[in-house]
């Protein structure tokens, strides 16, 4: 099958019984898992969407997910700071956690796989972002990197950096060998502060880089003119790897209530963003030519994360209505 | 010679301690306006011991279940966890752990239902005890408060409000009580407006025309005493004395050590400034924390806003229990609602009134306690069910003031609080 966006359609959709908050396939592509608003770690099977729910790993909500690359375990990080490995193939729900560390003191928000299959990136709350030895468990890493809350942490696929993005649109380059910071880039059109709410807001909710290694591709939201009633649009800032300067202000016309919870780079290059908000869900598309998207697809809910399949062409989405979604990017 | 007044009541005899301005521009020049009332029975119900009343409005509305009464485990828990405090068998948020270790001095009232989800008819009935009527207003619990527990003629002001933003100066929520007890704002922390003596005046010709103003009314109050001409003359009087004492609004005369404990923002900054307050016996202090509206990422924004909470609310309890004045000092924390318990596509909250909590401390408050239940998922209360006006009678009686009674306002006898209600005695000691 052909990548192609304009011939996208949802193929698949699975219910759950709480609205989902996360979701990601396994390398081997053989299931999605979801998070959810409960402590749940939700499995459903790629070939007919059973669902298994394993219980054990966490004492509240699991916020991220992150595959291993051999596509045998999937790890879980919740809100109660726990990090947990899964077997991805266990047979039932009596099927327990292969090891559940206190990882974090508070939210665990984003977890990534390093590109050699050797380490995890964790960060959340505590400003912390750790490195762990993804077949053991051990901690390899871990500095002190931001401020405030960390909301995303994405390795470079060469593996030699990872980045980490903050509440306050700060975004940092760190060497993954001695945890050093390399540079910053400035993403503070991410953040907003509003004096009337006496609120921070917003803050760096996907990072990505292109496939051509020129771009540094940072999202989430601005023009948040009420964030407690969520009135704020979706944006990417799109940066030069090379001189680390901003290159575009990437926007979505006419989604007035969105925020991108994750941006990924399909294999041509196209830079994708999952938006939800007042007004709905998208898959939403940019080029790294223009200033506003290529494309989108609404989906047929608001969506709170997504994750592209292993092939490249299926997106799976987890949304507010419970159900996860498996869009095709091409024809049928 | 003496003239009495118009109507020679004995009312209008006290009518000038009945009467106190707002602090205008210049210095220190104050109007305001008439009160007239009689002596009430309210004085006499002053403690041997000044009482005091400290209010945190969490505006907005604060997440019950992000605070005093979380659901953890069930389809509206949220994310959080419940973590034990200092009183076995009660558990908070965890968004509270330094509170958490104060809970022997709180009370926590878990089963509010005010029936009301409108932000300012909610705050009213909160502040007021009251439904505000087309027909009819109501003083806040800060003015009945001033009027009811400060002492007669006192040299500052009885009623603060601390909040963020705004420029200072005088509220108009006194209703029948007349400006006198009406709030004067602290905007931001920083001392009343206009209390200081312009530079270009000496302190020897302020003085002197403060001289010839007092010869002047005295030759007038001789000649032509009414109510009002007291009244006049003895606000100028206090902002007077506000003037001299302006210090006691300065906050950065308190230890840095301290502001570091309270945190150094702004929340912090007027936590402290409310200790200092009620440390120099001013009766009735408000402070705002702000916002709690938080209809779109509520626990993102809780875990901003509760963590400032908790870091300074939890000094604030300490120091008044280790200063000796918790006895003396009613605490309350209190919105204008709830939020509610089902989770929405935001992961946002909306507002709920009908089953939240408002938590009390000192004076006359049981301590270590939790009165009220809501059920599994905390969408309705189960039992100790209270409203705003059950509250407002708790509040005054905490104080060792009869909610029962009545301000006598030109011989109308306007009930302190609604007499419909009645307070909580299950949490009063």
């Amino acid at each position: 099958m052909p990548l192609d966006i304009k011939q996208a359609a949802v193929v698949n959709d699975w219910a759950h019984d709480r609205p989902l908050t996360c979701c990601r396939f396994d390398r081997q592509h053989r299931y999605v898992f979801c998070g959810a608003q409960d402590a749940g770690l939700h499995r459903f099977q790629l070939s007919d969407g059973a669902k298994v729910t394993f219980s054990g790993g966490h004492e509240t909500w699991i916020r991220a997910l992150t595959s291993t690359l051999d596509g045998n375990q999937m790890l879980s990080g919740g809100a109660d700071g726990k990090l947990a490995w899964w077997d991805v193939a266990a047979a039932d729900a009596t099927a327990k956690p292969v090891r559940v560390i206190e990882a974090h003191k508070g939210w665990i928000r984003c977890l990534d796989t390093h590109s050699g299959g050797t380490l995890i990136a964790s960060a959340g709350n505590d400003g912390m972002v750790r490195l762990w030895n993804a077949a053991d468990g051990a901690l390899v890493r871990e500095f002190k990197a931001h401020d405030r809350d960390i909301y995303c942490v994405a390795f470079h696929p060469s593996g030699e950096f990872v980045f980490s993005g903050d509440l306050m649109g700060q975004l940092k380059q760190w060497k993954v060998e001695t945890g050093e910071l390399v540079r910053e880039f400035d993403a503070k059109e991410l953040h907003s502060y509003n004096g009337g709410q006496q609120v921070d807001f917003g803050g760096v909710r996907g990072i990505a880089v292109s496939p051509d290694g020129k771009f540094l591709a940072a999202g989430g939201l601005y023009k948040a003119t009420n964030p407690l009633g969520a009135v704020h649009e979706p944006l990417v800032q799109l940066f030069e790897w090379e001189s680390a300067k901003l290159a575009k202000s990437q926007v979505a016309d006419d989604i007035k209530q969105g925020v991108l919870w994750r941006l990924q780079y399909l294999a041509d290059g196209t830079l994708m963003g999952v938006d939800g908000g007042g007004n709905g869900g998208y898959l939403i598309f940019w080029n790294s030519e223009g200033e506003k998207d290529i494309h989108r697809f609404q989906l047929p809910n608001l969506a709170r994360d997504m994750d592209l399949s292993p092939n490249g062409l299926h997106v799976a989405t987890a949304h507010y209505d419970k159900h996860v979604r498996i869009t095709r990017l091409g024809p049928a | 010679m003496k003239v009495p007044y118009a109507c020679g009541s004995q009312e209008h005899l006290l009518a000038r301690r009945g009467f106190l301005g707002t602090v205008a521009a210049g210095a220190g020049a104050v109007v305001g306006g008439l009160n007239v009332f009689s002596e009430s029975q309210a004085m006499a119900e002053l403690a041997s011991e000044q009482k005091r009343v400290v209010v945190f409005n969490m505006h907005g509305g604060l997440s019950q279940l992000e605070s005093w009464d979380p659901k953890p485990g069930t389809d509206t828990g949220g994310p959080f966890r419940a973590i034990p405090t200092s009183v076995p068998g009660i558990h908070i948020s965890e968004l509270l752990p330094l509170t958490a270790q104060q809970m022997q001095h709180l009370c926590l009232v878990r089963g509010v239902n005010t029936s009301e989800d409108d932000h300012g008819k909610g705050a009213y009935m909160m502040l007021h005890g009251r439904r505000q009527t087309p027909a009819s207003d109501y003083p806040t619990l800060g003015a009945v408060v001033a009027r009811t527990v400060t002492p007669a003629d006192p040299s500052l002001p009885g009623h603060i409000v601390v909040t963020p933003g705004g420029s200072g100066g005088r509220g108009n929520d006194a209703a029948y009580l007349g400006p006198r007890y009406s709030s004067i704002t602290l905007g931001n922390g920083q001392p009343p407006q206009n209390t200081e003596r312009p530079g270009a005046l000496t302190p020897e010709s302020d003085a002197a025309r403060h001289d010839f103003r007092r010869k002047i009314n005295e030759r007038f109050l001789n000649r032509r005493r009414t109510a009002v001409a007291d009244a006049y003359a003895y606000s100028y009087e206090q902002a007077l004395s506000l003037m001299q004492k302006r210090e006691i609004f300065d906050v950065s005369k308190e230890p840095a050590a301290d502001l570091e404990r309270y945190g150094t923002h702004d929340f912090g900054r007027m936590t402290l400034l409310a200790r200092r307050l009620l440390e120099n016996d001013i009766s009735f202090v408000q402070v705002s924390h702000s916002n709690y509206d938080t209809h779109n990422e509520n626990f993102n924004f809780h875990l901003e806003q509760v963590a400032e909470f908790d870091r300074s609310f939890s000094a604030f309890v300490a120091d008044i229990a280790t200063r000796g004045m918790l006895d003396s000092t009613l605490i309350v924390v209190l919105s204008e609602f709830g939020r509610t318990p089902n989770i929405n596509q935001y992961y946002g909250r909306d507002h709920w009134s009908r089953a939240w909590s408002v938590v009390m401390a000192g004076s006359r408050v049981a301590r270590g306690a939790a009165y009220g239940k809501t059920n599994a998922n905390g969408t309705a209360v189960e039992d100790g069910q209270v409203d705003h006006a059950n509250l407002f009678h708790t509040y005054l009686q905490a104080v060792a003031v009869d909610s029962s009674n009545s301000f006598d306002i030109n011989g109308r006898e306007l009930p302190f609080a609604d007499p419909s209600s009645h307070g909580i005695p299950e949490i009063l000691t």
